[in-house]
């Protein structure tokens, strides 16, 4: 119930403008920087959710963003990563000439589908007859089987569509959840992958396994590659598994992943997709 | 009251006006919240149903027999970019809603995927709207909402339903998929109604 309420309250709450001041940057590739934000009055988000950023110049131009969000669920605090493309407008200033001190404006979270939460754990055994509040009717939409199957989650990411996939990752890490969680992971090459050693971090201290392909260049002795059926029929949860499968990249790589895994025989309605970037027509 | 960025000087252009917070794209990129669904023309059909469940139906063979025209509209979309001077052909809901008897004052858009949208019906009236089969001089790419979409370029684009399948006329106002989730039920990019109680 409060728990319900929160979600709802981050999906179609009020979202003011709020100042947020960059706390400190990391560089996650030659391209990508993540920036954590102070932002006083940010009310937390649900992870996959994105946030507007508008940056204003001293002549009063504006110009206006999403980015998704990469930090565990906080209150008064966000870390975005940001790609620097090199024609952008936004991201040169975020992920290039933005210093620790700088402020903009920032409202959100925004986006109430493509969202992932841990499930809450499973109760502890009920304690011996606490005959508190007899007559509250029992919470039935909280009840789950006994031994319910966690249902998998399914993440992938093509460059850095990686970034609310994270967000996820890092939710599940930080409630010690046990669903099991898999990553397929498209980057042009090594170098190109972002939140690399927390990733090798976290395979190992939690049920996460992450498979890489890489589209350019790849390690000695490994070739490149694409997504394809045999990535998916190997490394991805099976379909009788039921597993919540969230897939973020460029168009074209959410294309593919997406027609892969129903080829597959997962089911259209487990899938859900985000993408960014032109497809040209 | 804006927060000034330090070094932000931005890409500015002055010969086009846009909606407030948008900014120009040339590509055209794709949103959609799953996979792209698979729809036949050979299957396809367009329903209209009224607020006491009378039903207009178009198979495509009838849908592509109504008069079509070309439209030529600036469209804008909610993740802040907006294409200038799109070219579509399709068919006017004006053609559409002829010969629909109704009192209803808003719409729900239905595609095939399941996808809904919300509208007042007067906003589909007037030219203001269309089911648009060809972009670009080519039928509308699966992606883009092929085989045809709604097209109601004054809003937001997430209004313009694709792989739309039919209308449901509507007594009272009701949210569509984004409309529970948060965006605006009315979606005025010149007044920037992004998100509700914008």
């Amino acid at each position: 119930m409060a728990r319900a309420a929160v979600s709802g309250r981050l999906i179609s709450g009020p979202r003011p403008w709020l100042v947020g001041t960059v706390k400190a940057l990391t560089d996650e590739t030659a391209t990508a920087r993540t920036l954590a934000l102070d932002a006083p009055g940010w009310p937390g988000h649900l992870p996959g959710q994105h946030a507007d950023v508008r940056l204003t110049a001293e002549d009063g131009y504006t110009a206006q963003r999403s980015y998704s969000i990469a930090s565990a669920p906080m209150a008064d605090r966000l870390e975005l990563t940001v790609q620097r493309l090199d024609d952008g407008e936004v991201s040169p200033y975020l992920a290039g000439f933005a210093e620790p001190g700088d402020q903009f404006d920032l409202r959100g979270p925004i986006g109430g589908w493509f969202t992932w939460s841990p499930p809450p754990e499973p109760a502890e055994p009920p304690e011996p007859a606490e005959p508190a509040e007899p007559s509250e009717p029992a919470a039935t939409e909280s009840v789950e089987p006994a031994g319910a199957e966690l249902k998998p989650l399914m993440l992938l990411a093509g460059g850095s569509g990686i970034v609310p996939l994270m967000s996820m990752i890092r939710a599940h890490g930080a409630a010690q959840s046990k669903v099991p969680v898999g990553l397929i992971y498209s980057v042009r090459s090594p170098s190109d992958v972002i939140y690399a050693s927390e990733l090798s971090e976290r395979s190992v201290s939690s049920p996460l396994s992450v498979t890489y392909l890489y589209t350019r260049a790849a390690h000695r002795g490994v070739p490149p590659g694409r997504i394809n059926a045999a990535v998916i029929a190997t490394s991805a949860f099976p379909p009788d598994s039921s597993p919540d499968i969230f897939v973020c990249g460029p168009s074209g790589f959410v294309e593919a992943a997406t027609s892969l895994l129903v080829e597959a025989g997962h089911e259209e309605g487990s899938i859900k997709t985000e993408r960014f970037g032109p497809t040209g027509t | 009251m804006n927060t000034i960025s330090r070094h932000f000087t931005g890409r500015r252009r002055t010969d086009v006006k846009l909606p407030p917070g948008q900014h120009l794209e040339r590509g055209f990129p794709v949103l959609q919240t799953g996979a792209t669904p698979k729809v036949r023309t050979e299957t396809w059909t367009f329903t209209i149903t009224t607020e006491i469940g009378e039903r207009h139906r178009w198979d495509w063979d009838q849908f592509m027999a109504l008069p079509a025209e070309e439209i030529t509209a600036d469209i804008h979309c909610v993740t802040s970019w907006s294409k200038l001077g799109t070219s579509w052909r399709g068919v006017s809901l004006d053609v559409l809603l002829d010969g629909v008897t109704t009192e209803a004052a808003y719409v729900m858009a239905k595609s095939s995927d399941g996808y809904t949208t919300n509208l007042p019906l007067a906003d589909l009236r007037d030219g203001q709207a269309w089911v648009a089969f060809e972009y670009d001089g080519r039928p509308l790419r699966t992606q883009h909402g092929g085989p045809a979409r709604l097209l109601v370029p004054h809003l937001y684009f997430w209004k313009s339903a694709k792989w739309v399948i039919g209308l449901d006329l509507m007594r009272t106002d009701s949210r569509g998929f984004w409309e529970k989730l948060g965006y605006h039920d009315y979606g005025d990019p010149w007044r920037e109604q992004r998100y509700q109680g914008d």
